[in-house]
Protein backbone atom coordinates (compact mmCIF):
# COMPACT_ATOMS: atom_id res chain seq x y z
CA UNK A 1 0.00 0.00 0.00
CA UNK A 2 2.53 2.59 -1.31
CA UNK A 3 0.85 5.71 -3.05
CA UNK A 4 2.75 6.76 -6.15
CA UNK A 5 1.85 8.71 -9.49
CA UNK A 6 -0.79 6.30 -10.06
CA UNK A 7 -3.45 8.12 -7.61
CA UNK A 8 -3.04 11.38 -9.98
CA UNK A 9 -4.01 9.01 -12.87
CA UNK A 10 -6.67 7.92 -11.11
CA UNK A 11 -7.77 10.76 -10.38
CA UNK A 12 -7.90 12.36 -14.05
CA UNK A 13 -9.53 9.03 -15.01
CA UNK A 14 -11.97 10.30 -11.93
CA UNK A 15 -12.87 13.44 -13.76
CA UNK A 16 -13.17 12.10 -17.46
CA UNK A 17 -15.39 9.36 -16.62
CA UNK A 18 -17.93 11.34 -14.59
CA UNK A 19 -17.42 14.68 -17.36
CA UNK A 20 -18.34 11.61 -20.29
CA UNK A 21 -21.23 10.26 -18.08
CA UNK A 22 -22.52 13.76 -17.51
CA UNK A 23 -22.09 14.67 -21.35
CA UNK A 24 -23.13 11.53 -23.09
CA UNK A 25 -25.11 9.25 -20.82
CA UNK A 26 -27.08 10.95 -17.82
CA UNK A 27 -29.05 13.03 -20.36
CA UNK A 28 -30.75 10.58 -22.64
CA UNK A 29 -31.65 8.42 -20.14
CA UNK A 30 -33.13 11.21 -17.57
CA UNK A 31 -34.69 12.02 -20.77
CA UNK A 32 -36.30 9.21 -21.51
CA UNK A 33 -37.32 8.00 -17.92
CA UNK A 34 -39.15 11.24 -17.70
CA UNK A 35 -40.79 10.91 -20.92
CA UNK A 36 -42.21 7.51 -20.35
CA UNK A 37 -43.18 8.59 -17.15
CA UNK A 38 -45.17 11.30 -18.68
CA UNK A 39 -46.67 8.76 -21.12
CA UNK A 40 -47.55 6.11 -18.43
CA UNK A 41 -49.30 9.03 -16.48
CA UNK A 42 -51.02 10.41 -19.94
CA UNK A 43 -52.34 6.82 -20.22
CA UNK A 44 -53.61 6.12 -16.47
CA UNK A 45 -55.31 9.45 -17.14
CA UNK A 46 -57.12 8.50 -20.52
CA UNK A 47 -58.20 5.27 -19.16
CA UNK A 48 -59.76 6.86 -16.43
CA UNK A 49 -61.11 9.08 -18.95
CA UNK A 50 -62.24 6.48 -21.20
CA UNK A 51 -63.94 4.48 -17.63
CA UNK A 52 -65.86 7.66 -17.05
CA UNK A 53 -67.35 7.86 -20.59
CA UNK A 54 -68.30 4.07 -20.64
CA UNK A 55 -70.02 4.67 -17.33
CA UNK A 56 -72.08 7.57 -18.70
CA UNK A 57 -72.43 5.61 -21.82
CA UNK A 58 -73.63 2.74 -19.82
CA UNK A 59 -76.35 5.24 -18.13
CA UNK A 60 -77.55 6.55 -21.00
CA UNK A 61 -78.08 3.71 -22.76
CA UNK A 62 -79.90 1.99 -19.87
CA UNK A 63 -82.26 4.90 -20.09
CA UNK A 64 -83.12 4.91 -23.41
CA UNK A 65 -83.79 1.85 -23.13
CA UNK A 66 -86.10 2.07 -20.07
CA UNK A 67 -87.90 4.59 -22.63
CA UNK A 68 -87.57 2.64 -25.46
CA UNK A 69 -89.95 0.08 -23.07
CA UNK A 70 -91.88 2.54 -22.33
CA UNK A 71 -93.08 4.06 -25.38
CA UNK A 72 -93.52 0.52 -26.63
CA UNK A 73 -95.44 -0.47 -23.38
CA UNK A 74 -98.00 2.59 -25.00
CA UNK A 75 -98.34 1.82 -28.41
CA UNK A 76 -99.35 -1.68 -27.20
CA UNK A 77 -101.95 -0.10 -25.06
CA UNK A 78 -103.52 1.91 -27.62
CA UNK A 79 -103.24 -0.70 -30.29
CA UNK A 80 -105.33 -2.79 -28.08
CA UNK A 81 -107.62 -0.10 -27.29
CA UNK A 82 -108.31 0.25 -30.60
CA UNK A 83 -108.38 -3.30 -31.96
CA UNK A 84 -111.27 -3.58 -28.99
CA UNK A 85 -113.11 -0.97 -30.43
CA UNK A 86 -112.42 -2.43 -33.94
CA UNK A 87 -113.56 -5.73 -32.65
CA UNK A 88 -117.09 -3.83 -31.09
CA UNK A 89 -117.65 -2.28 -34.50
CA UNK A 90 -117.16 -5.42 -36.51
CA UNK A 91 -119.78 -7.48 -33.90
CA UNK A 92 -122.19 -4.81 -34.10
CA UNK A 93 -122.35 -4.74 -37.70
CA UNK A 94 -122.65 -8.31 -37.97
CA UNK A 95 -125.12 -8.24 -35.31
CA UNK A 96 -127.35 -5.86 -37.53
CA UNK A 97 -126.52 -7.85 -41.13
CA UNK A 98 -127.95 -10.99 -39.31
CA UNK A 99 -131.03 -8.91 -37.78
CA UNK A 100 -131.33 -7.88 -41.50
CA UNK A 101 -131.10 -11.36 -42.73
CA UNK A 102 -133.24 -12.61 -40.43
CA UNK A 103 -136.17 -9.73 -41.01
CA UNK A 104 -136.25 -10.75 -44.47
CA UNK A 105 -136.05 -14.64 -44.50
CA UNK A 106 -139.19 -13.96 -41.89
CA UNK A 107 -141.00 -11.53 -44.24
CA UNK A 108 -140.01 -14.13 -47.26
CA UNK A 109 -141.55 -16.94 -45.22
CA UNK A 110 -144.39 -14.98 -44.75
CA UNK A 111 -145.57 -14.32 -48.21
CA UNK A 112 -144.57 -18.14 -48.93
CA UNK A 113 -147.38 -19.32 -46.17
CA UNK A 114 -149.71 -16.72 -47.38
CA UNK A 115 -149.58 -17.47 -51.19
CA UNK A 116 -149.28 -21.66 -49.86
CA UNK A 117 -152.46 -21.25 -48.26
CA UNK A 118 -154.90 -18.66 -50.79
CA UNK A 119 -153.85 -21.93 -53.09
CA UNK A 120 -154.66 -24.33 -50.66
CA UNK A 121 -157.63 -22.46 -49.55
CA UNK A 122 -158.68 -22.59 -53.79
CA UNK A 123 -157.97 -26.49 -53.98
CA UNK A 124 -159.75 -27.10 -51.20
CA UNK A 125 -162.97 -25.12 -52.57
CA UNK A 126 -162.76 -27.06 -55.31
CA UNK A 127 -162.43 -30.26 -54.18
CA UNK A 128 -165.47 -29.47 -51.60
CA UNK A 129 -167.19 -28.26 -54.37
CA UNK A 130 -166.44 -31.31 -56.60
CA UNK A 131 -167.33 -33.48 -53.79
CA UNK A 132 -170.47 -31.61 -53.28
CA UNK A 133 -171.27 -31.78 -57.18
CA UNK A 134 -170.65 -35.94 -57.43
CA UNK A 135 -173.48 -35.92 -53.95
CA UNK A 136 -175.32 -33.29 -55.49
CA UNK A 137 -175.42 -34.29 -59.52
CA UNK A 138 -178.42 -35.95 -59.28
CA UNK A 139 -181.18 -34.28 -56.68
CA UNK A 140 -179.54 -30.77 -57.27
CA UNK A 141 -179.40 -27.98 -59.77
CA UNK A 142 -176.38 -26.83 -59.83
CA UNK A 143 -178.01 -23.25 -61.27
CA UNK A 144 -180.70 -23.68 -58.43
CA UNK A 145 -177.65 -23.93 -55.67
CA UNK A 146 -175.44 -21.92 -57.06
CA UNK A 147 -175.80 -18.87 -54.09
CA UNK A 148 -175.53 -21.71 -51.72
CA UNK A 149 -172.06 -22.69 -53.41
CA UNK A 150 -170.96 -18.94 -53.57
CA UNK A 151 -171.62 -18.62 -50.03
CA UNK A 152 -170.23 -21.90 -49.04
CA UNK A 153 -166.86 -20.36 -51.10
CA UNK A 154 -166.89 -17.03 -49.18
CA UNK A 155 -166.83 -18.79 -46.13
CA UNK A 156 -163.80 -20.90 -46.83
CA UNK A 157 -161.88 -18.14 -47.68
CA UNK B 1 -0.16 -21.05 -7.54
CA UNK B 2 2.13 -24.04 -7.19
CA UNK B 3 1.90 -26.30 -9.80
CA UNK B 4 4.77 -28.10 -9.80
CA UNK B 5 6.46 -26.82 -12.80
CA UNK B 6 8.38 -24.03 -11.04
CA UNK B 7 12.01 -24.88 -9.98
CA UNK B 8 10.67 -24.81 -6.30
CA UNK B 9 7.03 -24.56 -4.84
CA UNK B 10 6.73 -20.85 -3.02
CA UNK B 11 6.27 -20.89 0.08
CA UNK B 12 3.09 -19.35 1.92
CA UNK B 13 4.71 -15.93 2.89
CA UNK B 14 6.15 -16.03 -1.16
CA UNK B 15 3.05 -16.88 -2.26
CA UNK B 16 1.03 -13.79 -1.03
CA UNK B 17 3.76 -10.94 -1.32
CA UNK B 18 4.03 -11.36 -4.65
CA UNK B 19 0.66 -11.55 -5.09
CA UNK B 20 0.71 -8.64 -3.39
CA UNK B 21 3.13 -6.77 -5.60
CA UNK B 22 1.86 -4.53 -8.33
CA UNK B 23 3.22 -4.59 -11.37
CA UNK B 24 4.90 -0.98 -11.66
CA UNK B 25 6.93 0.94 -13.95
CA UNK B 26 10.32 0.09 -11.97
CA UNK B 27 9.87 -3.58 -12.60
CA UNK B 28 10.25 -4.44 -8.89
CA UNK B 29 8.12 -3.38 -5.43
CA UNK B 30 8.25 0.16 -4.57
CA UNK B 31 10.31 0.37 -1.25
CA UNK B 32 9.16 4.14 -0.62
CA UNK B 33 6.24 4.74 1.33
CA UNK B 34 5.33 7.84 -1.21
CA UNK B 35 7.44 7.82 -4.80
CA UNK B 36 5.72 9.77 -7.36
CA UNK B 37 7.58 8.28 -9.80
CA UNK B 38 6.58 5.32 -10.04
CA UNK B 39 3.61 3.97 -11.61
CA UNK B 40 1.10 1.10 -10.86
CA UNK B 41 0.35 -0.71 -14.15
CA UNK B 42 -1.81 -2.86 -13.51
CA UNK B 43 -4.00 -0.99 -11.67
CA UNK B 44 -4.32 1.54 -14.24
CA UNK B 45 -4.96 -0.92 -16.99
CA UNK B 46 -7.99 -1.95 -15.00
CA UNK B 47 -9.24 0.75 -13.49
CA UNK B 48 -8.97 2.71 -17.29
CA UNK B 49 -9.98 -0.73 -18.69
CA UNK B 50 -13.37 -1.27 -16.79
CA UNK B 51 -13.73 3.05 -17.13
CA UNK B 52 -13.96 2.62 -20.76
CA UNK B 53 -16.35 -0.40 -20.21
CA UNK B 54 -18.45 1.62 -18.02
CA UNK B 55 -18.75 4.05 -20.31
CA UNK B 56 -19.36 1.69 -23.34
CA UNK B 57 -22.60 -0.18 -21.02
CA UNK B 58 -23.87 3.64 -20.17
CA UNK B 59 -23.41 4.87 -23.42
CA UNK B 60 -25.25 2.07 -24.65
CA UNK B 61 -28.15 2.59 -22.64
CA UNK B 62 -28.18 5.93 -23.27
CA UNK B 63 -28.17 5.49 -27.05
CA UNK B 64 -30.85 2.41 -26.42
CA UNK B 65 -33.30 5.28 -24.40
CA UNK B 66 -36.52 5.13 -25.58
CA UNK B 67 -39.99 6.89 -23.29
CA UNK B 68 -41.47 3.45 -25.46
CA UNK B 69 -41.27 -0.46 -23.45
CA UNK B 70 -37.52 -0.95 -22.41
CA UNK B 71 -35.85 -3.71 -22.64
CA UNK B 72 -34.01 -5.52 -20.09
CA UNK B 73 -30.67 -4.17 -20.32
CA UNK B 74 -32.37 -1.10 -20.61
CA UNK B 75 -34.48 -1.58 -17.73
CA UNK B 76 -31.65 -2.91 -15.63
CA UNK B 77 -29.63 0.59 -16.37
CA UNK B 78 -32.58 2.57 -15.61
CA UNK B 79 -33.18 0.81 -12.36
CA UNK B 80 -29.90 1.94 -11.48
CA UNK B 81 -30.34 5.49 -13.04
CA UNK B 82 -33.51 5.83 -11.02
CA UNK B 83 -31.75 4.85 -7.66
CA UNK B 84 -29.13 7.26 -8.10
CA UNK B 85 -31.44 9.99 -9.28
CA UNK B 86 -33.47 9.38 -6.14
CA UNK B 87 -30.18 9.44 -3.48
CA UNK B 88 -29.11 12.62 -5.35
CA UNK B 89 -32.23 14.50 -4.92
CA UNK B 90 -32.41 13.19 -1.50
CA UNK B 91 -28.92 14.33 -0.34
CA UNK B 92 -28.04 17.44 -2.77
CA UNK B 93 -30.69 20.15 -2.53
CA UNK B 94 -29.62 21.80 -6.14
CA UNK B 95 -31.02 21.09 -8.47
CA UNK B 96 -28.08 22.71 -10.89
CA UNK B 97 -25.47 20.62 -9.29
CA UNK B 98 -27.36 17.59 -9.27
CA UNK B 99 -26.56 17.81 -13.33
CA UNK B 100 -23.27 17.14 -12.58
CA UNK B 101 -23.10 15.39 -9.09
CA UNK B 102 -26.00 12.78 -9.90
CA UNK B 103 -23.77 11.47 -12.95
CA UNK B 104 -20.73 11.92 -10.68
CA UNK B 105 -22.45 9.12 -8.07
CA UNK B 106 -23.45 6.68 -11.68
CA UNK B 107 -20.34 6.67 -12.97
CA UNK B 108 -18.82 5.81 -9.53
CA UNK B 109 -20.86 3.35 -8.68
CA UNK B 110 -20.64 1.58 -11.74
CA UNK B 111 -17.21 1.79 -12.06
CA UNK B 112 -16.51 0.56 -8.29
CA UNK B 113 -18.73 -1.96 -8.66
CA UNK B 114 -17.08 -3.23 -11.77
CA UNK B 115 -13.53 -2.68 -10.46
CA UNK B 116 -14.71 -4.60 -6.87
CA UNK B 117 -16.19 -7.12 -9.11
CA UNK B 118 -12.71 -8.56 -10.59
CA UNK B 119 -12.23 -9.56 -6.87
CA UNK B 120 -14.54 -12.84 -8.44
CA UNK B 121 -11.99 -13.83 -10.73
CA UNK B 122 -9.84 -16.73 -9.45
CA UNK B 123 -6.97 -15.27 -7.51
CA UNK B 124 -4.08 -16.91 -9.71
CA UNK B 125 -5.76 -16.49 -13.44
CA UNK B 126 -4.97 -13.46 -15.03
CA UNK B 127 -1.39 -12.86 -12.77
CA UNK B 128 -1.16 -16.72 -14.47
CA UNK B 129 -1.48 -15.30 -18.31
CA UNK B 130 0.44 -12.46 -17.07
CA UNK B 131 3.11 -14.62 -16.54
CA UNK B 132 3.20 -16.26 -20.01
CA UNK B 133 3.55 -12.94 -21.64
CA UNK B 134 6.52 -12.36 -18.90
CA UNK B 135 4.51 -9.88 -16.22
CA UNK B 136 6.31 -11.32 -13.00
CA UNK B 137 3.41 -9.14 -10.93
CA UNK B 138 -0.13 -8.31 -11.33
CA UNK B 139 -3.03 -7.25 -9.22
CA UNK B 140 -6.45 -7.02 -10.86
CA UNK B 141 -8.69 -5.37 -8.29
CA UNK B 142 -7.60 -1.81 -8.80
CA UNK B 143 -10.01 -0.44 -5.74
CA UNK B 144 -7.69 -2.80 -3.75
CA UNK B 145 -4.51 -0.26 -4.25
CA UNK B 146 -5.24 2.49 -2.07
CA UNK B 147 -4.06 4.82 -5.32
CA UNK B 148 -6.75 3.83 -6.77
CA UNK B 149 -9.46 4.48 -4.36
CA UNK B 150 -7.72 7.54 -2.93
CA UNK B 151 -7.37 8.95 -6.41
CA UNK B 152 -10.95 8.68 -6.30
CA UNK B 153 -11.82 10.17 -3.19
CA UNK B 154 -9.49 13.23 -3.40
CA UNK B 155 -11.59 13.52 -6.76
CA UNK B 156 -14.35 13.95 -4.60
CA UNK B 157 -12.61 16.03 -2.17
CA UNK B 158 -11.74 18.57 -5.01
CA UNK B 159 -16.03 18.43 -6.32
CA UNK B 160 -16.39 19.43 -2.64
CA UNK B 161 -14.38 22.87 -2.59
CA UNK B 162 -15.36 23.70 -6.14
CA UNK B 163 -18.60 23.32 -4.99
CA UNK B 164 -18.09 25.37 -1.41
CA UNK B 165 -16.58 27.92 -3.22
CA UNK B 166 -19.38 28.38 -6.00
CA UNK B 167 -22.09 27.91 -3.25
CA UNK B 168 -20.86 30.23 -0.43
CA UNK B 169 -18.30 32.48 -2.43
CA UNK B 170 -14.53 32.06 -1.63
CA UNK B 171 -15.05 34.54 0.93
CA UNK B 172 -18.02 33.34 2.32
CA UNK B 173 -16.34 29.89 2.74
CA UNK B 174 -13.29 31.05 4.16
CA UNK B 175 -15.28 33.05 6.58
CA UNK B 176 -17.23 29.19 7.57
CA UNK B 177 -13.29 27.85 7.83
CA UNK B 178 -12.90 29.86 10.89
CA UNK B 179 -16.14 30.64 12.34
CA UNK B 180 -17.61 26.95 12.26
CA UNK B 181 -18.20 24.63 13.68
CA UNK B 182 -17.84 26.03 17.28
CA UNK B 183 -18.66 30.05 16.64
CA UNK B 184 -17.49 33.70 15.45
CA UNK B 185 -14.83 34.59 18.03
CA UNK B 186 -11.17 35.24 17.68
CA UNK B 187 -10.48 32.99 20.10
CA UNK B 188 -11.87 30.35 18.53
CA UNK B 189 -10.98 30.76 15.12
CA UNK B 190 -7.71 29.01 14.83
CA UNK B 191 -9.60 25.80 17.02
CA UNK B 192 -12.27 26.21 14.18
CA UNK B 193 -9.65 25.94 11.38
CA UNK B 194 -8.03 22.97 12.80
CA UNK B 195 -11.56 21.42 13.03
CA UNK B 196 -12.42 21.78 9.84
CA UNK B 197 -8.78 20.40 8.17
CA UNK B 198 -9.21 17.79 10.04
CA UNK B 199 -12.65 17.16 8.71
CA UNK B 200 -11.44 17.54 5.57
CA UNK B 201 -8.44 15.29 5.74
CA UNK B 202 -10.66 12.36 7.52
CA UNK B 203 -13.73 12.23 5.42
CA UNK B 204 -11.19 11.81 2.10
CA UNK B 205 -8.95 9.59 3.81
CA UNK B 206 -11.92 7.45 5.41
CA UNK B 207 -13.71 7.82 2.02
CA UNK B 208 -10.98 6.06 -0.10
CA UNK B 209 -9.59 3.84 2.86
CA UNK B 210 -12.58 1.89 3.65
CA UNK B 211 -12.92 1.01 -0.08
CA UNK B 212 -9.60 -0.40 -0.18
CA UNK B 213 -9.07 -1.39 3.22
CA UNK B 214 -12.40 -4.05 2.24
CA UNK B 215 -11.20 -5.24 -1.06
CA UNK B 216 -7.56 -5.56 0.07
CA UNK B 217 -9.00 -7.79 2.88
CA UNK B 218 -11.44 -9.35 0.76
CA UNK B 219 -8.34 -10.09 -2.36
CA UNK B 220 -6.39 -11.44 0.94
CA UNK B 221 -8.83 -14.04 2.12
CA UNK B 222 -9.05 -15.50 -1.50
CA UNK B 223 -5.59 -15.37 -1.79
CA UNK B 224 -5.50 -17.71 1.73
CA UNK B 225 -8.55 -19.77 1.01
CA UNK B 226 -6.34 -20.49 -2.73
CA UNK B 227 -3.39 -21.58 -0.63
CA UNK B 228 -5.29 -24.02 1.55
CA UNK B 229 -6.32 -25.46 -1.93
CA UNK B 230 -2.83 -25.66 -2.94
CA UNK B 231 -1.70 -27.92 -0.07
CA UNK B 232 -3.20 -30.56 -2.53
CA UNK B 233 -4.34 -32.53 0.15
CA UNK B 234 -8.20 -33.60 0.91
CA UNK B 235 -8.88 -31.37 3.46
CA UNK B 236 -7.01 -28.51 1.63
CA UNK B 237 -9.39 -29.32 -1.43
CA UNK B 238 -12.71 -29.25 -0.11
CA UNK B 239 -11.59 -26.63 2.29
CA UNK B 240 -10.83 -24.76 -0.69
CA UNK B 241 -14.08 -25.20 -2.67
CA UNK B 242 -16.34 -24.89 1.04
CA UNK B 243 -14.41 -21.56 2.14
CA UNK B 244 -14.00 -20.30 -1.69
CA UNK B 245 -17.75 -20.68 -2.21
CA UNK B 246 -18.92 -19.04 1.05
CA UNK B 247 -16.33 -16.49 0.86
CA UNK B 248 -17.59 -15.92 -2.90
CA UNK B 249 -21.00 -15.71 -2.19
CA UNK B 250 -20.46 -13.12 0.82
CA UNK B 251 -17.86 -11.14 -1.42
CA UNK B 252 -21.10 -10.66 -3.96
CA UNK B 253 -22.57 -8.54 -1.09
CA UNK B 254 -19.18 -6.81 -0.30
CA UNK B 255 -18.87 -5.46 -3.68
CA UNK B 256 -21.92 -4.29 -3.98
CA UNK B 257 -22.20 -2.82 -0.84
CA UNK B 258 -18.79 -0.93 -0.96
CA UNK B 259 -20.03 0.67 -4.29
CA UNK B 260 -23.03 1.81 -2.82
CA UNK B 261 -21.38 3.37 0.24
CA UNK B 262 -18.71 4.95 -1.91
CA UNK B 263 -21.44 6.21 -4.15
CA UNK B 264 -23.17 7.43 -0.94
CA UNK B 265 -20.80 9.20 0.94
CA UNK B 266 -19.13 10.94 -2.39
CA UNK B 267 -22.95 12.40 -2.27
CA UNK B 268 -23.25 13.05 1.33
CA UNK B 269 -19.51 15.13 1.01
CA UNK B 270 -20.99 16.88 -2.18
CA UNK B 271 -24.40 17.58 0.08
CA UNK B 272 -22.66 19.19 2.71
CA UNK B 273 -20.32 21.10 1.06
CA UNK B 274 -23.33 22.80 -0.30
CA UNK B 275 -24.62 23.48 3.02
CA UNK B 276 -23.55 26.47 5.39
CA UNK B 277 -23.33 26.30 8.76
Amino acid sequence: MNLNATLVAQLVVFFILAWVTMKFVWPPIVKALDERAKKVADGLAAADKAKNDLALAEKKVVEELRKARESATDVRASAEKQAAVFLDEARAEAARIIAQAREAAEAEAGVAAQRAKEALRDQVAQLAVAGAEKILRKEINAQAHADLLANLKQELQ
Amino acid sequence: MSTGTEAHAPTAGEYIVHHLTHLNSTGHAQTAIIDWSVWNLDTLFFSIGLGVVTLLILIKAANGATSGVPGRFQAAIEILVEMVADQAKGIVHSAESRKFVAPVALTVFFWIFLMNSMDFLPVDLLPRIGEMFGLHYMRVVPTADLNGTLGMSIGVLLICLYYNIKIKGFGGWIHELFTAPFGSHPLLYPINFLMQMIEFLAKTVSHGMRLFGNMYAGELVFMLIALMGGTATVFGFLGHIVAGSIWAVFHILIVALQAFIFMMLTLVYIGQAHESH
